[in-house]
């Protein structure tokens, strides 16, 4: 890290993909027409699975809480449908296991028509109350892992939040869904970071857009010079991957590195995506909770690729059809990005809290050269932004000594991918790193210091 | 599931790849050596030529031989055991016998590379191994040098050239010359600085054009195909030194320009010292390669016994490799030092 990295907003190391956002970018949201199936995993963010509180052949309405929190770390869920529920029953999640869920059929004459309930008005609550409220919304990270949102917001004494930070990066390539929320509703970005910033008493909020994206820098800086009160800044970013992680972006805002094992409030940052801060204006200003998200359905597979904002549950099928299909040179599916998102194996998987896109690859994409073996060039470790030695974690964990990779900070990793794409012997590096973390997780052994 | 679903594919993430592979990475070396290859044709005709083919054909039929059948295809077509013949051949004499230029291609791949498990697992450069092996071995066959010709003689094949193995020393021909380095270590006479940058020198047949391997070095910096800071660091670390000796005795001390252009420095700084598998892999790492390398070469040619000392130079610093990323392994972000 050297003095150069303070006159840029970036952190070290990462990759350049192809940014391929240039199929949606200009493409607004459009809205799915609601389908008869909707099928809601009671397990679809991080933490305890959500309770479910109806029972087979209730009737519920659109908005209506279908299921509750867990525990602490977890969250509500809502019937994206007005309708019937049809059956709780174990279905095919995106990893194609089998996971207890609520199956709603939609009420076909129903006008679908949002029950509003009179928005609290967030001026006047508590931040406990604050936090019930988003938790009893069901809103999550909408950037792809789904960690409930209001476990960030608690925030223990003694620690104190100076800064909150938007995460506008949208770092992996394809998707444009974040993007689309900052060019059509920036006043909406603007006002969630703004109720946040309030609520977790940052002194300043600052909102984080890769360079790539310029239309959403201008609409953001447009809608804050209508509120010039108010302490938000936007910061263009230099275009890298992964500069939506957390912690880079941290480091390419601020400058500062979050230290290892510990968390963006400790150094007196919170972190919240785009689509979060978006859900959170949404709650207050309609008291809506979350119940749809914006998905980008693109990828050379897709003949008519689109911005979309689908009902939470809606089958991958259905949307999909909207978008006149996969195409026949389809090979692969993909739930989010190209470099964290995962294929997925049935068409028949719902749409979820954290799914930002739909992505259908082709041949082309998902050849693959044959794997070499290493010739330790060092890309990888260029690539780490977290410097590891991905080489060598790959090796220790293919040889099956999960307990060496501890000495080599495995559990640091935060599989974005860099190593993989880089490597040019086409080793799974990540892959193995993630083998090799899944072990430790469940043999867990005393970290040296 | 339906029927008229595509049968989908499982891919662990990330879903989306550089276009580099090793295969590429070895092709854009590859280009990147042809002109100097070629002018070491035209200056030392159609012996030069048989002699890079010979020491090709040796490397690439040890790799053959010794790679399970099933992997042959892959092994041999990542480019590897091609790369290595013909760096060994540009490290030749021109009109070395050619059963010694195919012993050497040989050794390079077989104790360079095979013995210690394939590519990517050896600890020694295999094209230097393979040159380290045939100046011990056969150490006037390896010091006979050659003018360069130029093109008009091109097909006057030296008579070494089909010299029979193990027969009496290769006959001397009336052509041959002392190289540069030769020049300078035991005459102390100078060569003009136009014949070393294309050239028209005598000396191994692809090392002597510094100019065009320099070419072909920006070529593989612009595909990104170059880990620059090492040649960075052997030019500046030879630089310096020799200039500090330049300061102690100019009369006995060849000037910057002869280090940097003379014998194998090129061709060892730019394509042998930079192979991935024997240099460090940390970015550090490089920088200490790369100036162990740069200090050892000057050392050696000015202090030693040999005239040229990139050969050793090299090979002490990959033997050094394995330390060096022991002791550059980055900060993990986050982490203070441990």
């Amino acid at each position: 890290m050297g003095l150069l990295s303070l006159f840029r907003q970036s952190f070290a190391h990462g990759v350049h993909p192809a940014h391929n956002k240039g199929q949606t970018e200009n493409l607004a949201v459009q809205r799915v027409p609601f389908g008869s199936r909707y099928v809601m995993p009671l397990g679809q963010h991080i933490g305890a699975p959500a309770i479910s509180v109806v029972t087979k052949g209730q009737e519920v309405r659109r908005g209506e809480m279908i299921a509750k929190p867990g525990g602490f770390i977890s969250t509500a869920l809502h019937s994206p449908v007005t309708g019937v529920v049809k059956e709780i029953s174990p279905q095919r999640t995106l990893d194609g296991s089998f996971k207890p869920a609520i199956v709603i059929e939609a009420d076909p004459f129903s006008t679908q028509r949002i029950e509003i309930t009179p928005p609290p008005s967030w001026e006047s609550i508590s931040l406990d109350d604050f936090i019930e409220l988003v938790q009893q919304a069901g809103i999550v990270g909408m950037g792809g892992a789904a960690f409930p949102s209001h476990v960030k917001y608690s925030i223990p004494d003694g620690v104190e939040i100076n800064d909150l930070l938007i995460n506008g990066a949208e770092c992996e390539p394809f998707l444009t869904n974040d993007h689309r929320l900052m060019v059509e509703q920036p006043e909406k970005v603007v006002q969630g970071t703004e109720i946040l910033r309030q609520k977790l008493g940052a002194k300043r909020a600052n909102i984080g857009v890769e360079k790539n994206k310029p239309e959403a820098i201008i609409k953001l800086k447009e809608a804050l010079a209508t509120r010039p009160n108010l302490p938000v800044t936007v910061t263009p970013l230099e275009v890298k991957y992964p500069q939506g992680a957390e912690k880079m972006l941290i480091q390419s805002v601020y400058h500062k590195e979050v230290p290892a094992g510990q968390l963006p409030r400790d150094i007196g940052v919170a972190v919240n995506n785009t689509g979060t801060v978006v859900a959170i204006a949404d709650l207050f200003s309609t008291g809506s909770p979350l119940i749809e998200r914006v998905v980008t359905v693109s990828g050379p597979g897709i003949d008519q690729p689109a911005n979309l904002m689908v009902p939470l549950g809606t089958p991958v099928r259905d949307v999909l059809k909207f978008c006149g299909g996969l195409n026949h040179k389809t090979r692969e599916v993909i739930m989010g990005g190209p470099m964290m998102g995962f294929p997925i194996a049935s068409l028949d998987v719902p749409v979820l809290k954290g799914s930002s896109g739909i992505l259908a690859f082709t041949e082309r994409e998902t050849a693959r050269p044959h794997e070499y073996p290493c010739i330790r060039c060092g890309r990888c470790l260029e690539a780490c932004p977290y410097f590891l030695n991905p080489s060598r974690l790959a090796l220790l964990s293919r040889n099956r000594r999960y307990e060496e990779t501890i000495d080599y900070h495995v559990m640091d990793c935060v599989e974005c991918g860099a190593c993989s794409f880089a490597c040019p012997s086409n080793i799974p590096i990540a892959q193995l790193i993630r083998t090799a973390k899944d072990n430790m997780r469940q043999h867990p052994i005393e970290e040296a210091a | 599931m339906n029927k008229s679903d595509p049968e989908l594919l499982l891919q662990p993430s990330p879903l989306v790849k550089q276009g580099l592979t090793v295969p590429t990475a070895m092709r854009d070396v590859l280009l990147a050596l042809s002109p100097a290859l070629l002018a070491g044709f035209w200056f030392f005709g159609l012996s030069a030529l048989l002699v890079v083919v010979v020491t090709t054909m040796g490397a690439l039929l040890t790799e053959w031989i010794f790679t399970p059948r099933e992997n042959r295809t892959v092994a041999l077509g990542d480019g590897s055991a091609l790369l290595t013949g013909i760096l060994l051949g540009m490290t030749l004499p021109p009109a070395l016998p050619l059963w010694m230029a195919w012993l050497g291609g040989v050794v390079a791949i077989g104790l360079g590379k095979i013995i210690w498990g394939g590519l990517g697992n050896n600890l020694f450069n295999p094209a230097i191994v393979g040159r380290a092996f045939l100046l011990g071995t056969f150490p006037i066959a390896m010091t006979t040098w050659h003018v360069a010709a130029g093109p008009d003689s091109f097909f006057n094949l030296h008579p070494s050239t089909f010299a029979l193995p193990f027969m009496q020393s290769p006959p001397m021909d009336g052509m041959s010359a002392a190289t540069p380095l030769g020049l300078m270590k035991f005459e102390q006479t100078g060569t003009p600085i136009f014949s070393l940058m294309f050239g028209n020198t005598s000396g191994s047949l692809g090392e002597t054009s510094g100019v065009l391997l320099m070419v072909g070095g920006v070529y593989l910096l612009l595909r990104r195909a170059l880990e620059w800071r090492i040649p960075l660091a052997i030019f500046l670390s030879a630089g310096t030194f020799t200039l500090l000796l330049q300061l102690i005795d100019p009369a006995r001390f060849p000037d910057i320009h002869f280090t940097l252009f003379s014998g194998g420095m090129m061709l060892g700084a730019i394509y042998m010292a930079t192979d991935p598998v024997t240099s460090p892999v940390t970015t550090k790492g490089a920088w200490i390669f790369g100036c162990g390398v740069g200090f050892l070469v000057v050392l050696i040619r000015n202090f030693g016994g040999l005239p040229e000392g990139i050969l050793y130079a090299i090979l002490f610093m990959n033997a050094a490799t394995p330390l060096i990323n022991r002791y550059t392994q980055p900060r993990v972000f986050g982490r203070s030092r441990s």
